[in-house]
């Protein structure tokens, strides 16, 4: 990976994506509003859909140090995302969680860009970046505790440096925006501090950490996201805004929430924009290697649109043969993040029987941890209703927990006031 | 009068914070060359840099989710929003957002964060600022919220609320940000606490339990009643989430008879929270219903109307004398107290016309419980 100024920019990526003709068919407005955008020779890619790799000058020297167990690393985590994702789904099935995003088909974009990121970076996610917590070192049942709604966050995002998921789609945009200007005031006003915005170009050192910001393409629509583009850019926050255009907001098309390739915005704000084959895991390393280092370097946020799809449903509670064709899901199946990377590694001889083996051998863990992790986990105790509603005391939240107490105590030793409730009726 | 300006108070309350604390860092729309439109943060981008005093972009959102972000990081940002009416864009982030981070992750994630408010009207401003928008936030779980009525207040509370690790929403009246008072920089740990109610003026017949600029109108009523033989007393609530029930109940027992000032409107309003728990902690202690002084249910109206919407010395002088029976109740109450209590002895306030204002008093067995019943004739309390 180049450490030093490189000259090449991503505009050129967004340019070529721009010149691209099933993008501008696909954006065309009102004449087809369901077909969508296939990624191509128009958008950053380094693995074709057959497997194969072809050079491409922007993306190539940000991944001249991916040796095989890196490649396989990859290989293993897209997966195990995979499976960990059809696993969370069968466990919805059978009541063990209320509800899942499944995120079958952007294996690539969240694997991808999360293995971009170094420790000290920070990630705010939405709902459905599963194989990102996964990269964190999330452990899979605690992904799934919010699901089960035993908790709000299954995890310390102090110690994952990744906040819990936002359901509230564009919120976390800003989060991210805001967490990065952090940086930057501390580095300002630290010792030794130096301008961090409007101060001189950016000499190629890295000198921040970087915050990842992950959103759809629907919340592109959202007023936060775009007030969180605008606050990035003029204060040249280091911010990577990873907007994964999955195709669907739930029923609605992207077409319906932008009448151009959402990568073009980027040059309005004044900021790199890269439009990437979501479902290359190596292009969308590379991209979002690069972005941090612009962001790392002073060289201020990007914008990622990494073009994949939602293979499976917005959610377990939603129908995808009510508003799509399934010859729209075959077209993009034959696109196939995990087997593509599949095909590339077989091609280098990188993936053999063997190591398919050995990656099944630990999908296969993963899902048993994760089936033990989770099922049957006990329903807090009702004390959790009042805790953490604030840091410091608060008369009133006591006060209404003290009556709680003295309620439930009125029952029955031992029992919960629920299911005494549940015996009255 | 001398002493130093509500607006300077906060000035020099905002100094030392961020002279105390690295952490603190101020945002907002214009409060850094040009120190804010009410000169609040004058002079302190120069002095702290602009990277602890920060311009930001035009948008309310992006300023408080922003802020999200800087608190996540470890700051303690100190937000301001230029105008009451401009807060509602910043809604989404602070109701969903910044009251629910500390909960959500399990109090792992603190979010110190103050929002200050200029708010209310008075100063006959255009639309969208003179708004009371208290109650959506005193609503909302997990953000505090205070109200400050003087200048020294509005250096030490301030102060406090950016030491406090979780939110609070500071509400600055407009119209007093060139009262002048004597102000001093307090000792944080020896102050009164940001959540204490301040009784201001000791009274026996009456409390009035009100704040921000209203603790003056009720200053002001409580005099010319004082000359009228009625003592009222003054409680300045100062933080309304969480409100000091201990306060105020102790006030309303002893005086019998409650009447709230608020300007914002009085449907789902704060004064319609404090009388219900009066009624539901001090039901006997009652000697008339609690009464609400309030901004009438309309949006605020253009500046040559807003003397109608605001409570002032009269209309506050009005409810104590309803409560004291000198004055008809609102009909709705009238209405149905007379349903409440038919045939029976009827307590001071309830009955129209002030029927116990013969200077006698009535205690009425309604369902086994005793309603004191207190007539004031001539300015002297007869019974109780």
């Amino acid at each position: 990976m180049p450490s030093t100024t490189d000259p090449r920019t991503l505009q050129d990526l967004s340019r070529a994506g721009r010149h691209d003709a099933s993008v501008d068919s696909a954006h065309g407005g009102a004449r087809d509003r369901t077909s969508t955008a296939t990624p191509s020779g128009g958008t950053a890619q380094v693995i074709a859909p057959d497997g194969s790799r072809h050079a491409h000058p922007e993306l190539d020297p940000w991944l001249e140090d991916v040796d095989d167990a890196l490649l396989r690393q990859l290989y293993t985590d897209m997966a195990v995302a995979r499976r960990v994702d059809a696993e969370s789904t069968a466990l919805q099935r059978q009541g063990q969680i209320g509800l899942w995003p499944p995120l079958l088909g952007q294996e690539a974009a969240q694997v991808g860009s999360a293995h971009a990121l170094r420790g000290d970076d920070f990630v705010f996610s939405s709902y459905r970046e599963h194989a990102v917590a996964l990269v964190r070192g999330i452990a899979p049942a605690d992904l799934l505790r919010v699901w089960r709604g035993v908790v709000g966050s299954g995890w310390d995002p102090y110690a994952a440096r990744m906040a819990p998921m936002q359901v509230i789609i564009g919120a976390q945009t800003l989060h991210a925006t805001g967490y990065a200007v952090g940086l930057l005031v501390e580095r300002a006003t630290g010792p030794g501090g130096s301008p961090a915005w409007g101060g001189p170009p950016s000499d190629g050192v890295e000198r921040t950490s970087a915050v990842v910001s992950y959103f759809g393409d629907g919340a592109t629509s959202q007023g936060d996201v775009h007030e969180a583009m605008t606050f990035a850019a003029t204060w040249s926050a280091p911010v990577v805004f990873f907007c994964q255009n999955n195709q669907w907001a739930i029923s609605e098309p992207v077409a319906l929430q932008s009448k151009v390739p959402l990568v073009e915005r980027a040059r309005g704000y004044g900021m790199p924009g890269v439009r990437v084959d979501g479902n290359d895991v190596l292009a969308v390393l590379a991209a979002t290697r690069q972005a941090l280092h612009r962001a790392r370097t002073g060289g201020g946020p990007t914008l990622i649109e990494a073009v994949t799809y939602r293979m499976g449903p917005h959610t377990t509670a939603d129908d995808p043969t009510r508003y799509r064709t399934s010859a729209d899901v075959d077209a993009w199946r034959a696109l196939d993040p995990v087997d593509r990377f599949a095909a590339h590694l077989r091609g280098l001889g990188v993936l053999d029987d063997a190591a398919e083996q050995a990656a099944q051998d630990t999908c296969d863990a993963v899902a048993a941890a994760l089936r033990s992790g989770i099922s049957g986990t006990p329903d807090p105790s009702w004390e959790a209703v009042f805790e953490h509603v604030y840091a410091e005391p608060h008369a009133t939240v006591a006060a209404e927990r003290d009556a709680y107490a003295r309620y439930l105590d009125g029952f029955a030793d031992g029992a919960d006031g629920a299911e005494q409730r549940e015996g009255r009726r | 009068m001398s002493g130093t300006t509500f607006a300077g108070a906060l000035n020099t309350g905002l100094r030392r914070a961020l002279a105390d604390d690295e952490k603190v860092v101020l945002l907002g729309e214009d409060i850094g060359r040009l120190g804010g439109v009410f000169r609040v943060t004058d002079r302190l981008q120069r002095e702290f840099g602009p990277y602890r005093v920060i311009d930001t972009p035009l948008a309310e959102s992006g300023i408080l989710g922003t802020a999200v972000g800087m608190a996540w990081r470890g700051l303690r940002p100190v937000v301001e929003i230029q105008f009451d009416g401009f807060v509602q864009p910043a809604f989404d982030q602070i109701v969903n957002q910044v009251a629910k981070m500390h909960a959500r992750t399990g109090g792992r994630v603190r979010m110190p964060l103050t929002v200050r408010i200029p708010v209310a009207g008075g100063i006959g401003a255009a639309e969208h600022h003179s708004e009371s928008p208290e109650a959506y936030f005193v609503h909302t779980a997990g953000l505090r919220v205070v109200s400050v009525s003087n200048p020294q207040d509005a250096c030490t509370m301030l102060r406090q609320a950016i030491a406090c690790d979780d939110p609070v929403i500071f509400f600055e009246p407009k119209r007093l940000y060139h009262v002048k008072g004597e102000v001093e920089l307090e000792d944080l740990a020896t102050a009164a606490p940001m959540s204490a109610a301040r009784v201001v003026r000791p009274g026996d017949d009456v409390s009035v339990v009100t704040w921000g600029s209203h603790v003056a109108t009720a200053l002001d009523a409580a005099e010319a009643l004082a000359d009228d033989g009625v003592s009222v007393e003054v409680v300045d609530l100062r933080s309304l989430s969480p409100w000091d029930v201990e306060a105020v109940t102790a006030s309303v027992r002893r005086t019998g008879r409650l009447v709230v000032v608020h300007e914002g409107a009085r449907q789902g309003g704060v004064g319609a929270e404090i009388c219900a728990t009066v009624t539901e902690t001090c039901f006997a202690d009652l000697a008339a219903p609690p009464l609400r002084v309030t901004g009438h249910d309309v949006p605020y109206p253009p500046a040559k109307l807003e003397r109608h919407q605001l409570p002032d010395l009269d209309r506050v002088c009005h409810g104590v004398d309803q409560v004291l029976g000198r004055a008809p109740l609102d009909p709705r109450a009238v209405a149905v107290s007379a349903a409440t209590h038919q045939g029976q002895g009827s307590p001071a306030g309830a009955a129209p016309s002030g029927a116990t204002s013969d200077g006698t008093a009535a205690d009425a067995e309604d369902d086994g419980v005793t309603h004191r019943a207190v007539a004031v004739h001539d300015g002297q309390e007869v019974a109780a």
